[in-house]
Parts: structure tokens; C-alpha cells; sequence
């Protein structure tokens, strides 16, 4: 017997169980056809011939099988080296999900419950910048892909890899009525095309091979993405007679390094420039990575702007003045970006005015070098990839791949007269960078008793007890805190800063805390989210995820009681409008009544502290929560903080 | 420079007034001023640091309806020159911040 003939007969009898299942609660069998048909009839009722199905066994269909088509899927699976798949459950999957726990012995990939797709993809996200590796993710049809949506989106922003899978059940004539119809999409993956860099509907067993381990391999090939594949309802469920031809080997291709050319060719402008600068933004997702920019830096006693998005270049080194960006790139001579996404508005600025005005941050004369992969977009619907920037020299490679090369370049190039004066420029830098440490200490100190508590003052409260530890930070949108975490603490390894939603799309920050904590916790790290108030409570759920799957994490709530970046955006119009100006807080601040987050995690079994709103009281509510974190689980401290 | 001067002039003939501090405050917070300087002027990044030893009311004043970069206006008729003044007063009310050294966890 061939699959396609056993599936059709046991759809239908599946079909007829659950219709007869119903009636047979409400009306004998054997009577069914002697009663009137009821008057407003949900369902039409079953028939004589339909009853007499009903009420016999079918002994010529199968009632159990063995090796199922999801058997096959978590095989694939299998082959990726995936160690968690963050799923919230449902029907289109069922098949999958049942194999993953029993079939698969719920190992690699580990089932992660979570209770809202974005919060499944939102931790994958957080993971993948940790792990240096995808999480799996599990979709349900287009509902759980529609919740899914901004979470992918972010990470297509951020150049995460992610590998998603959803269920979806393309043959029409093996959908139940109702929700098995309203629960599929012709083409599914179309609801989020523009914003992944592969996916596919595979047809077949092997068909599914091949997509899943394509997929991977472009997921993780730079610039990342996430991937999206299909997995067919009907194959999931079907039972493999005839096993499906084997699974297709991952190959994962070098990433490409710039053309030598053109690194020399940087090299020599480096070399030559009186006033080189650096820009770095989604550059480093390894420690080497880290050192190779330091000792290019060092090569050149050249200062370094971090763009924020990735660690890549410790911020207590002397040429790291990501604080300073102005003026260096107001006296920069040649400026080399490293996987910088946003090139123009590094060198322009767009005034927020009623008529936006341009600002050239640099001299017309200042020579331009991208190297990266984020010169040339993959899609061009969504607008993430920025205004278009001409430069100089446009080095299309990896920045990890190529900065080795282009280090030994510039070492080429280097004459040894010019070490002097490259260490001139380093001894500016020195004192530049001095003096800044020193107005950051006296900036902190302002408002350092006031309540709402400063944001400074909890940075420094927190460091103070975290600064001895392995430690990381995660997630979070770094200016919501004034920089401060960046300013006030000394970060020197790859994972202790990750950047946040890559989209600013408003609910990363809680779940990719979790995903990133997960990816920490065989490390043994403590992990910290700085988090803001009013994006909690897009995925609060994410608090009972770390909960239940024992992913030690300390939460400290920044609770501005607002969603303040709003809050000021209204501010400005109100201001621009002269029409009153004291009434920005409507539909932008979240009081009356106020949230108290420590019972919303109580509430979800986590360990709580706060609200918080005296200073003195933070130091040893922090203890409390980090003893509790040190134990293992998840903790929360809910403070009431400045805006900003 | 022609406009500075005029604003000056204009508060400098302005009726004299008792500056209240108590009610500068209120206005610093009612009129979104905390905002982005933050609820005692101590400045982030959004916006710099506005206390302690605040600018002078005049030069606040001028600076909040002719800003000169991305703040947005503050006109008089919404921000009067009592106004400015009793936010200045709220502003140099507020006390200097204790020397680094006496900051453990600021010091050094």
C-alpha cells in the first residue's frame, strides 16, 4: 500500500471519528436517523451510511504507526548540531512536535516552551549572538508566523541567524474544515519574505533534507539571517514505509575575505592619514575578532568608534572613543567602516526639525572605506539598509574574515618613519580618552541621590556587585540607558556586550535576554538585562520561559513608567505646535495604575524584589537577587528609575 | 546676536518677581523639561545636564525659543519669561553632587 493511499484513508477516518466522536454525545446511534433534524444544525448530522461508519470498527485502516514522515524531519535536525528549539505549541506541527520529544528523546534540539512566537524567535535572536550558532524555532501555520513576524524582523536587522521551521498543510483535500483552513497560507512564507534570506515548501521527504540543510548553511553564511522552511502537515504525519533517500551532508561555505587589492590599497590610505578614524558596528562575533581590531587600532594609534550593535573593541581600551564620534569625524582625514549598515548617517546627520536639515559630520576632503557585507542589500522592501553612501573604497567581504588581511597589509605598508608620529597620535589619544573617564565619573555623580533613581546610579550599583564575576550583559537598546553600562563598566570579552534588537522593534529585549542567558548558562556567566518597562509587557511571558526552563538571569527594571522614547517624540510635537504642552503624557506613560513588575514575576514563580525608588535601598536588593541568580534561577528587581 | 538682545531687553523690563522655586519644579516637570534633562537636571542622552549652577534665566530663556540644535521650541506664550525664571530658580535650588571621593562606588 502506498503512502498517498493510506493517508487518504486515514484521514477520513480520522475525519469521520471526530464528527462522530461529537455526535455521539449528543444522540444514541441507533436512534440518530429517527430524530428531526434540529432546527439551526452546526454540523450536518450524520447520515444512515455515515452512522454505520461510525459505529464500526475499520479494521482495514491502521489505527497506530511507527516511523513517522516527523520522524524523518527530526533526523535532518539532528544532523545541524542544534542544541534548542524555541517553540510555542500547535496543530500544524503536532506531528513534529510529538517526534522532537519522544522520537528525538526531546535532545539536541531540547524543546524550549515559550508562550508567544515572538518570544521563540526573540530568544533564538538573543542565542545566536552568544552561541555563535542558530536555535531552531517551531511556527505554527501563518498565526504563529504573524506573531513571529517582528521578532524575525529584528533579527534580519541585527544579521542573526535563526532557523525556523513552521507547519503548514498545502493539500486542500486533507484540511478539516474550519481552523485547518483558516490555519494555512498558499505560500506561507510570504508574510515574511522581505525580511529572511531563504525558505522554501518542500514537497517530499527529501525535498525537506535538502531545503533544511540549504537553509542552514545560508542562515549562518555572513551576512547572517534568519531562514524559514515549511514543514508539511501531511508529511509530518504520514507513515514512512519506504525510508527517504539519506540526508544531504552540511557543507558550510568559507566566508569571503576583501579583494587583497583593495585592502592594500586601504592599507596605504590608513598609513598616510594624519587623522585615520575608525567606525565599527556589526563587526565582531568572536574574540579574535575583537583582537584583530585592537591590534590594527594599535598598529595606527588609531581612535575607534563603536557603533554600539556588537561588543568589538574593549571600551576601558585607550583608542576606543566611540564617546568622542563627533569630533573625530569632524577632524578625520580617512574613515574606515567596518560592516557599518548605516554609512550616511555615520558621516551626516538628519536634523529632527520641522525642515529636516543635513549636517555634514566630516570634511568633503575626508576619504570613505567600507569593508563588510552590508554595502549591498539582500531585499528591498523594508528600508533597513539606509541611505546610500558613495565611498572610496567599497570592500564587499566579511569584517572578521577580511581584518586579518587587512591588518598585515597595513603592517606591510607601515614605514618605519612613520612610528613617531603614530605614537604622537596615540599619546592624544591617552589624554583624550582620560579626560573623558573623568567627566563620566563627575556626569554619574549628578542626580546620584535623587528618586527616581538616576540611571547612572544604578549602573554603578550594579557593576559594583557583578565586576568580580564572569560576566555579561545582554539585550536592551543602549541609549534607553544614557550609555551608561558602556561608560561605567569595564567590558573586555566578546560576549559581555551583544547589542540589541538590530530593528528597534519594541519586545526584543526580555526573551532575547533569555535566549542569550541560555546560551551563557553551560558557561557558567552571570548574566544581566537591563530592561525596560513598557517593552516587558509586550512579551512578559519570556519571564515565565526562564522560569520554567531554569535559565539563570538577573532582570533589573529601568521603570520610567513610560514609553518615555515616545513620551519625547509627542513632547516635540506638542512644543513644534505651541497648541499646549504639558499633555504629552497622554497615550505615552504607563501610570494609573503603575505596574508592579516584581508581582507580575512572582507571579510566574521568579524571585522578586521592588519597586524600588530609594537609592539606598537598591545595593541590597541587588545582593539578594544576585545570590538568588548564583543559585541558578532567574531573578527580577523592579526599579523606579529617571528616564533616561 | 539681534535676537538675544531683544530677548534680554524683553526680560530685563519685565515686572520683577518673586522666583519660586517650589513652583519652577512643578512647571520642570509639567512642561516635559524632565524629559530628556531628567527630573533634577542632571542630563543624559537625550539632552545635557542642566543643574546644578544652571545658566542664568536670560540665557535660558533665549536658548529655549531659538534652540539651536534638536531641542524643540519652548515659545513664550507657553513658557512666559516667570516661567523660565522659576525653573531657573528650581534649577540652582538643587544642591552640587558630593565630591567624587565621597562616592564609593564613583571613586577612583
Amino acid at each position: 500500500m502506498s503512502d498517498t493511499k493510506t493517508s487518504v484513508k486515514r484521514r477520513g477516518f480520522f475525519s469521520a471519528v471526530a464528527v462522530g466522536g461529537a455526535a455521539a454525545l449528543t444522540a444514541r446511534p441507533e436512534t440518530a436517523t429517527a430524530q428531526p433534524a434540529p432546527p439551526t444544525p452546526s454540523a450536518t448530522p450524520p447520515g444512515a451510511a455515515t452512522a454505520a461508519a461510525e459505529t464500526k470498527t475499520p479494521h482495514e485502516l491502521p489505527l497506530t504507526e511507527g516511523r513517522s514522515g516527523s520522524d524523518y524531519m527530526v533526523d535532518v535536525i539532528k544532523t545541524l548540531d542544534i542544541d534548542y528549539l524555541a517553540c510555542m505549541p500547535g496543530s500544524t506541527f503536532r506531528g513534529l512536535h510529538e517526534s522532537i520529544i519522544n522520537y528525538g528523546g526531546n535532545r539536541k534540539p531540547e524543546f524550549l516552551t515559550c508562550l508567544h512566537e515572538e518570544i521563540s524567535v526573540a530568544m533564538a535572536h538573543g542565542y545566536a549572538k552568544v552561541a555563535n550558532k542558530p536555535m531552531a524555532v517551531l511556527l505554527h501555520g501563518p498565526v504563529g508566523l504573524q506573531h513571529a513576524s517582528m521578532a524575525i524582523y529584528n533579527a534580519w536587522c541585527d544579521r542573526v541567524p535563526i532557523v525556523m521551521l513552521a507547519g503548514n498543510g498545502l493539500d486542500a483535500t486533507k484540511r478539516r474544515p474550519g481552523v485547518e483552513w483558516a490555519h494555512t497560507a498558499q505560500d506561507n512564507a510570504a508574510i515574511v519574505r522581505d525580511f529572511v534570506k531563504f525558505d522554501d515548501q518542500p514537497a517530499s521527504y527529501g525535498h525537506f533534507a535538502e531545503s533544511l540543510v540549504r537553509a542552514y548553511a545560508i542562515s549562518v553564511t555572513q551576512p547572517a539571517a534568519p531562514v524559514l522552511i515549511m514543514a508539511d502537515s501531511e508529511l509530518q504525519e504520514l507513515p514512512i514505509e519506504d525510508e527517504p533517500r539519506g540526508i544531504p551532508r552540511l557543507s558550510l561555505p568559507r566566508l569571503p575575505a576583501g579583494d587583497p587589492n583593495a585592502l592594500a590599497e586601504a592599507a596605504r590610505l590608513l598609513v598616510a592619514a594624519e587623522n585615520p578614524v575608525i567606525v565599527v558596528d556589526r563587526y565582531s562575533r568572536t574574540q579574535a575578532g575583537v583582537d584583530t581590531l585592537v591590534a590594527l587600532a594599535e598598529a595606527l594609534q588609531v581612535p575607534v568608534i563603536n557603533k554600539l550593535t556588537r561588543m568589538n573593541m574593549p571600551n576601558q581600551h585607550h583608542l576606543n572613543q566611540t564617546f568622542r564620534a563627533r569630533a573625530l569625524l569632524g577632524q578625520a582625514d580617512v574613515i574606515l567602516g567596518i560592516e557599518v549598515v548605516d554609512f550616511w548617517g555615520t558621516v551626516n546627520d538628519l536634523r529632527d526639525l520641522i525642515h529636516r536639515e543635513e549636517v555634514h559630520l566630516t570634511k568633503p576632503t575626508a576619504k570613505t572605506i567600507s569593508l563588510g557585507t552590508t554595502s549591498v542589500p539582500m531585499h528591498a522592501n523594508f528600508q533597513d539598509f539606509q541611505r546610500y553612501q558613495p565611498v572610496d573604497i567599497d570592500i564587499i567581504g566579511d569584517g572578521e574574515t577580511s581584518l586579518p588581511w587587512l591588518l598585515e597589509a597595513v603592517k606591510r605598508a607601515l614605514p618605519a618613519e612613520r612610528q613617531a608620529a603614530i605614537a604622537g597620535r596615540g599619546d592624544k589619544q591617552r589624554a583624550a580618552f582620560k579626560q573623558i573617564q573623568g567627566a563620566t565619573l563627575t556626569n554619574a555623580s549628578y542626580g546620584w541621590d535623587a528618586s527616581p533613581i538616576s540611571v547612572a546610579r544604578l549602573c554603578a550599583e550594579l557593576w559594583d556587585q557583578i565586576k568580580d564575576l564572569d560576566w555579561a550583559l545582554t539585550a536592551g537598546e543602549s541609549f534607553f540607558q544614557s550609555f551608561w553600562p558602556q561608560k561605567l563598566w569595564k567590558t573586555e570579552k566578546v560576549y559581555q556586550f551583544i547589542g540589541g534588537s538590530g530593528g528597534y522593534g519594541v519586545g526584543y529585549g526580555a526573551p532575547g535576554a533569555v535566549g542569550t542567558a541560555l546560551a551563557h548558562r553551560e558557561h557558567g556567566r552571570f548574566v544581566v538585562n537591563i530592561q525596560g518597562d513598557g517593552e516587558l509587557m509586550c512579551c512578559p511571558g519570556a519571564l515565565w520561559t526562564a522560569v520554567h526552563h531554569k535559565i539563570p538571569l538577573l532582570t533589573v527594571m529601568h521603570n520610567n513608567r513610560a514609553y518615555h522614547q515616545e513620551l519625547m517624540h509627542v513632547q516635540r510635537m506638542a512644543d513644534r505646535r505651541t497648541r499646549g504642552i504639558d499633555r504629552a503624557v497622554i497615550g505615552t506613560t504607563i501610570t494609573d495604575p503603575a505596574i508592579d513588575y516584581s508581582k507580575l514575576a512572582q507571579s510566574m514563580g521568579m524571585w522578586a524584589a521592588g519597586p524600588i525608588s530609594d537609592p539606598n535601598e537598591l545595593g541590597a536588593a541587588l545582593r539578594k537577587a544576585i545570590d538568588v541568580v548564583k543559585r541558578g534561577e532567574p531573578a527580577l528587581v523592579d526599579v523606579i528609575c529617571q528616564p533616561r | 546676536m539681534r535676537t538675544l538682545i531683544m530677548c534680554l531687553s524683553v526680560l530685563s523690563i519685565a515686572p520683577a518677581m518673586a522666583q519660586d522655586a517650589a513652583r519652577g519644579q512643578h512647571l520642570f516637570m509639567a512642561d516635559g523639561c524632565y524629559e530628556c534633562h531628567g527630573t533634577v537636571g542632571q542630563g543624559g542622552a537625550a539632552a545635557p545636564k542642566l543643574a546644578p549652577d544652571p545658566l542664568p534665566a536670560e540665557a535660558i530663556a533665549h536658548y529655549i525659543r531659538h534652540p539651536a540644535a534638536v531641542m524643540p521650541p519652548y515659545v513664550e506664550t507657553l513658557v512666559g519669561d516667570a516661567d523660565v525664571r522659576d525653573i531657573q530658580a528650581y534649577l540652582a535650588s538643587l544642591p552640587q553632587p558630593k565630591p567624587l571621593n565621597d562616592i564609593p562606588l564613583l571613586a577612583r
